[in-house]
């Protein structure tokens, strides 16, 4: 099969791009989408016309108008600029989107929204209000969907796949990944929410991570390598549902478990792999679980302080040591 | 009022009047014990009544908390109705919905919970009817408390900017909770609002179901044909409390004498009045709707407490769509 390669942000461009000629009912709605801050929907307008609409800076207004709109047969792709902004947008997504249908008592009533939330993560001191990792946040509500995509080739696959979801699906983007580069198939594909993949193979210890997370736990896996340490490394992909398979075949394998993430450590998603590791597979421990996570802190908006407040490969290469 | 015809204000009458009954019902359930979450409408039915007589089938109305009169007047049966708020299966949402009541074949599009979190929803099936051409209105009900929440803001300048087939009509019935708006809201009249999202706002008196009627017709008249949202403010009163709990309301947050004075204007006596005095009905024949009206709570109330509950494996299904 032929591959191409391009950047994340280029990945899913493509595969909205394929979903909106699939499907007119598809609309994109979002803060500058028309010209777009993350360049994801750059062009889109040109080709798609009034189907892509620039939003005013009312975030849970339009994340609740995509609700209405999806409820009376449209399939909104909303942007939500960045993580620290659905905070605005709470409401209408887990009170309204994730509720709606079960509340009304299913039927007809379905609410197929996308919510892209771009931008996540640390960097460049972007700080507290444009560098949260809040995707934990949102695990918590029965009726949502949540993905995490870390490659060009995961990022198509997955956006294509929620906007065919007929439930609400948060769609997280991490501002760092946007010009990661990858190989992504010209033939189309669709890639199944719920199902993490192992990145990169190991015996001695299994890595849970995610996101942006992934590729720094990639690299602290080939140095933990030099020092004979062979990490299984599994890209959750969807954080709700959750691949307990996954994560317990590996455990299985491996004995120990650690957890990585860029979001802070208490209630976050380290914490719900180590509470179901804890509860289903306990006896393949031979160690305590060691979660990586960002610090319980307030992010610096500094570019010199935010790194210090999120994990690094060291710390990991560090963490994943001191099991063994 | 000459070119509203009989049939349209016998309806208004009838769907009234069902209303009131479908209300006293329910206080005298909650009274007897039963649990239900009530906020009357009593004295406020020709808002919602009277502005649904003006929609078609396949308008959609967003509900919100204070009653149930976009239900009935959007053709919903009581014995639906109330099966749904005892948890019931043979209502409308299976007994999970309760208060939230919904019917997607009424185009009663869910009553959420939230105050106000409906209105940016009510502009967003603006937005899919002109996407999708059907030439189909949405109203839009809240009352004074919602007015000031930040949805509200959001949810106006959306529509408005879309100009969306939206009508609001927020119910000012003077208090939020227990509390007066005077002390709560910038302005005295809501409408004056409506100016700052570019559309027209419109005060009616709530309790001249005629006059609703009227300004509901026109404002559905001009959503439809394009021009956009129009925002209407219906004066009211609530003659109970906030909840069939509220033990305050008389006297404490608002004098009894106040209750009193707007007792003197209830809606269905006014209208009912005015029909005799337009001949459209008479006084026996209004008797005769009267009595069905209260024959069918009583026959909606045995039909709801005949009914099953919902199974567990039910009550655990439609949290996603599979």
């Amino acid at each position: 099969m032929a591959s191409r390669e391009m950047t994340y942000a280029e990945a899913i461009r493509e595969g909205l791009r394929e979903e909106m000629k699939r499907d007119e009912r598809i609309i994109l709605m979002g803060e500058d989408i028309k010209i777009n801050v993350w360049t994801v929907t750059r062009g889109l307008f040109e080709e798609f016309g009034d189907r892509v609409i620039n939003m005013p800076l009312s975030e849970s207004g339009f994340s609740g108008a995509a609700v209405g709109a999806a409820l009376t047969g449209m399939r909104p792709v909303v942007e939500i600029m960045y993580s620290d902004f659905t905070m605005y947008a709470a409401d209408s997504i887990a009170n309204q989107a994730a509720k709606y249908r079960y509340m009304c008592g299913g039927g007809e009533f379905r609410v197929p929204v996308v919510y892209r939330i771009g931008g996540s993560g640390s960097s460049g001191g972007a700080g507290c209000h444009h560098g949260q990792s809040l995707e934990a946040t949102f695990i918590h509500f029965p009726g949502l969907k949540v993905i995490f995509a870390s490659t060009p080739y995961d990022a198509k696959g997955l956006i294509k796949t929620a906007i065919r979801d007929d439930n609400p699906v948060l769609f997280y983007e991490h501002k760092l990944l946007y010009g990661v580069k990858g190989m992504v198939p010209e033939e189309e594909y669709l890639l199944p929410i719920g199902k993490a993949e192992v990145k990169r193979e190991g015996k001695d210890v299994t890595i849970a991570t995610y996101a942006w997370t992934l590729h720094k736990v990639l690299k602290a896996a080939e140095e933990l390598a030099k020092d004979g340490i062979e990490a299984e490394v599994i890209d959750l992909r969807s954080l709700r549902p959750l691949d307990k398979e996954c994560i317990l075949n590996s455990v299985k394998k491996t004995s120990k478990l650690v957890t990585a993430e860029e979001g802070t450590k208490m209630g976050g998603v380290g914490a719900e792999i180590a509470a179901v590791v804890a509860e289903e597979g306990l006896q393949y421990l031979d160690a305590p679980v060691k979660r990586i996570a960002g610090a319980e802190m307030i992010i610096p908006s500094s570019s010199y302080a935010d790194q210090m407040v999120i994990p690094q490969i060291a710390d990991i290469v560090k963490t994943v040591k001191e099991l063994f | 009022m000459a070119t509203i015809d009989k049939e349209t204000l016998l309806k208004i009458y009838r769907n009234m009047v069902r209303l009131r009954f479908f209300d006293d019902k329910v206080n005298e359930m909650v009274a007897s014990g039963v649990r239900i979450t009530q906020h009357s409408t009593h004295g406020q039915e020709a808002t919602t009544i009277a502005a649904c007589a003006a929609l078609k089938p396949t308008d959609y109305v967003m509900p919100y908390h204070r009653g149930w009169g976009w239900a009935i007047g959007k053709g919903m049966d009581p014995k639906i109705l109330l099966s749904e708020l005892l948890g019931k299966t043979t209502g409308c949402c299976g007994g999970k919905g309760g208060v939230h009541i919904a019917d997607c074949s009424l185009r009663i599009m869910g009553r959420p919970g939230v105050q106000a979190a409906h209105i940016p929803i009510g502009a967003g099936v603006g937005l899919s009817i002109k996407f999708r051409k059907t030439n189909e209105v949405v109203l839009v009900f809240f009352g004074d408390g919602a007015s000031n929440e930040g949805n509200v803001h959001e949810g106006m300048n959306l529509a408005s900017v879309w100009k969306a087939p939206v009508v609001f009509i927020c119910e000012n019935n003077l208090y939020a909770l227990f509390t007066p708006n005077i002390e709560t809201t910038s302005v005295r009249d809501i409408a004056d609002r409506a100016q700052g999202y570019g559309m027209p706002g419109v005060i009616v008196d709530g309790n001249d179901a005629i006059g609703v009627y009227e300004a509901a017709r026109e404002a559905i008249q001009r959503a439809r044909s394009g021009q956009g949202p129009t925002f209407i403010e219906s004066k009211t009163y609530r003659i109970h409390g906030h909840t069939a709990m509220d033990r305050f309301h008389l006297g404490v947050y608002r004098a009894k004498e106040e209750v009193e004075e707007w007792e003197k204007k209830d809606p269905l006596r006014r209208l009912r009045q005015r029909l005799i005095e337009m001949k459209v009905a008479s006084e026996a024949e209004l008797n005769k709707i009267d009595e069905q009206a209260r024959l069918e709570m009583e026959e909606a109330e045995k039909f709801a407490k005949d009914s099953p509950y919902p199974t567990r494996e039910e009550i655990f299904q439609d949290v996603y769509v599979d």
